[in-house]
């Protein structure tokens, strides 16, 4: 199982072509990720690391049944492709893009909304590492290597604090079952709410690691989520005990601008839902590993 | 990005709110000449820094003669100012913002905001204004009237009327209180502001609204294709480390500590600072080096720390994905061997070629103390830090 894909997920890549898609999808493709082909426009016809590219993403799912795509595209033409892979029946995609204006992102949201539930378009990011399922697939830009397949899920708004947490994990012996990054933006394609709901129906998973942040009150309504609708136990770490009120600590969502929204104030309204904390960064692993051993 | 009131006040003009007449002035002199053009009898000279509650920190003086608006232009030209959104630090005032006194019936409070919960841009009111909101919604929350706007059709009239009773505006003023509302919700919307905040927005005598104190906060993001907006930044009012440091393309902020610290990613720089904080210690900085940790970027972001006089140790931590940890490690060598280096420097290096990257620190014979695990970075940081103080002391 794992969420959101796994090595039978048909994945297209927008922005193919350029330098940055083009690295990436390499590295997906010798991860073993299921890369069937590309997007850009102007570019239909071509072949690009031995696959087809093509002018837009409603031609690849027609073609190739595409069902997954990742974007690569520059900020200011992010929020069109994400609506162009929406609209074309993509049913999951990963937004890598950093630097997305907030209200292109409101729209996207709104655009996304018009659909169905059950039709609706996963997205993730942007401003993110994308989702790997160890083993299976890697729809991102993660180092593969360092994720051991196993049943822990993870959720975070950090690229390189969630490779922190794989690797505490790995050295435990501790696996993951599915990694998602939700992104350092203020408005993300999905929330850890979301993500904790797509965990809780997954068999694999057994125990969610959340790592969240400063700014906005995404955290601890997965704690309430957690409270309520959950059976599995969920860990949190949330950086930025020492980030003041009012500056932007590098993600665009960093910033503590009202109540509730600092490390302190969100480890205690956590912690009075259930959430178990891993006190420190360097405990995210052996806090989970705790929880395994007793479950 | 933030910008001055009367910046926010030309904008909102532009888009039909009505503003009190006023001008900039950067000398006492210049102060007066506007007060001639503004003509009346009661001026009120506001400071121009980036912040709000400029009343309380004294920045903002009314005056009802010239020689009141020179002495009082003189007062505020150069003076650093503190008020609870500035930080201990203050903000110099450079600039003066000369206005007409204006008779106040009623003051409201009216802001805009993007909610990130909800998705979407929310409309915040109350009748009580010029009191700090955040204040109003602890004591009084009953007092705020919230209505969010649905992205794809925007702000509707029945929702500025609605406003406008919850704020209890005369029915005789409703069209100009529907036409600035929408105003300001334009204003917002063409220029990708993230916040607009109207505090307070007035009522006058002659009953007119007027906009008397203005705030506009920008999306960083969306300056790409707001070019005039971009060309407002006041580099003044913003610190200098952290303009240089987005001139290099690197995200820095200054604090108050004195560890220094180079890490890449948001979030583990943040969880870095977290262990330095937890093992005793306080951080200099916040600085993300970002995914293409160069050696130049390197170099560049050491000399950024490094320029910190308060910094007793500095911290890389760098968890290294595409990033390799060899390439890092030869960055950080040239860095230290460039820069004459005459603190502690804690490396630690983790994820892809990791080995390679500590080989090449352990021969390059400098004296960089290595860590393994990020508690054991932090910790060693804070140890090297203790020993500087203790024989700077000694």
């Amino acid at each position: 199982m794992a969420i959101l894909i796994d090595e039978n997920t048909r994945i297209i890549v927008q922005g193919f072509t350029g330098k940055i898609g083009s690295f990436h999808a390499q590295d997906m493709i010798n991860y073993g990720s299921k890369v069937v082909g590309g997007i850009t426009p102007g570019k239909g016809g071509q072949t690009h690391l031995g696959l087809p590219v093509f002018n837009t993403v409603k031609e690849s799912v027609e073609q190739l049944g595409a069902e997954a795509s990742i974007v690569f595209v520059p900020p200011a033409f992010a929020a069109d492709s994400i609506m162009e892979a929406a609209e074309a029946g993509i049913k999951y995609c990963v937004a890598i893009t950093d630097g997305i204006p907030t209200q292109d992102m409101m729209k996207v949201k709104n655009f996304l909304r018009r659909f169905p539930v059950e039709e609706r378009m996963v997205l993730t990011g942007p401003n993110c590492a994308g989702t790997i399922s160890p083993g299976r697939a890697m729809l991102g830009i993660m180092p593969g290597h360092i994720y051991m397949q196993g049943n822990v899920g993870i959720v975070g708004r950090s690229g390189t604090l969630g490779y922190e947490a794989a690797d505490q994990m790995k050295r435990l012996g501790i696996g993951i079952s599915t990694s998602v990054g939700i992104g350092g933006d203020p408005i993300n394609g999905s929330s850890h709410r979301d993500i904790l709901e797509k965990f809780e129906q997954d068999p694999e998973t057994k125990v969610v690691l959340m790592i969240g942040e400063i700014g906005g009150p995404q955290e601890v309504d997965a704690g309430h989520f957690a409270k309520e609708f959950m059976s599995k136990p969920v860990v949190a770490y949330i950086a930025g005990l020492t980030a003041p009120e009012g500056r932007r600590m590098g993600h665009a969502g960093a910033i503590i601008s009202s109540a509730g929204e600092s490390a302190a104030e969100k480890v205690a309204m956590l912690r009075d839902l259930g959430v178990i904390i891993a006190p420190t960064p360097s405990a995210m692993g052996e806090t989970v590993a705790a929880i395994l051993a007793k479950s | 990005m933030d910008i001055h009131e009367y910046q926010a006040k030309e904008i909102l003009a532009e888009y039909g709110v009505k503003i009190a007449d006023g001008g900039l002035a950067y000398s006492p002199e210049e102060a007066v000449q506007r007060t001639r053009e503004i003509g009346g009898s009661v001026w009120v000279v506001k400071a121009q820094i980036h912040s709000g509650a400029r009343g309380k920190a004294g920045g903002v003086i009314i005056c009802k003669s010239h020689d009141e608006v020179e002495a009082a232009a003189g007062k505020l030209l150069g003076k650093r100012l503190v008020t609870h959104q500035t930080g201990p630090a203050g903000k110099v005032c450079y600039r003066l913002y000369v206005e007409a006194g204006t008779d106040i019936a009623k003051e409201l409070y009216f802001c805009l905001l993007v909610d990130r919960c909800a998705e979407r841009i929310v409309m915040v009111g109350s009748a009580q204004g010029g009191m700090d909101i955040e204040t109003l919604a602890a004591t009084q929350p009953e007092a705020i009237t919230k209505i969010y706007i649905e992205p794809s059709v925007g702000l509707q009239d029945f929702q500025a009327r609605e406003m406008a009773f919850a704020l209890g505006i005369p029915v005789s003023m409703l069209n100009a209180a529907v036409k600035t509302i929408k105003g300001i919700y334009r204003a917002m919307r063409a220029n990708d502001a993230s916040m607009v905040e109207v505090n307070p927005l007035v009522i006058t005598a002659k009953e007119d609204l007027i906009a008397l104190d203005a705030k506009m906060g920008f999306d960083d993001n969306a300056l790409f294709r707001r070019h005039r907006i971009a060309e407002l930044r006041d580099k003044t009012q913003e610190d200098p480390r952290e303009m240089a440091a987005a001139d290099r393309g690197l995200s820095y902020v200054g604090l108050d500590g004195d560890i220094g610290c180079m890490i890449n990613g948001a979030g583990l720089a943040m969880a870095t600072m977290d262990m330095i904080k937890l093992a005793g210690g306080e951080p200099a900085n916040f600085l993300d080096v970002g995914g293409g940790a160069s050696p130049e970027r390197t170099e560049k972001a050491f000399r950024l720390v490094l320029a910190d006089k308060n910094v007793k140790a500095m911290l890389v931590n760098i968890f290294a994905g595409i990033n390799r940890c060899d390439w890092i490690a030869e960055g950080v060598v040239h860095a230290v061997k460039k820069i004459d280096m005459k603190v502690p420097l804690i490396v630690r290096l983790s994820g892809t070629n990791v080995d390679e990257g500590r080989r090449i620190i352990a021969e390059s014979g400098l004296p960089i103390i290595m860590a393994e695990t990020l508690a054991e970075a932090a910790e060693k940081a804070v140890q090297a830090r203790n020993e500087v103080v203790a024989n700077a002391a000694g």
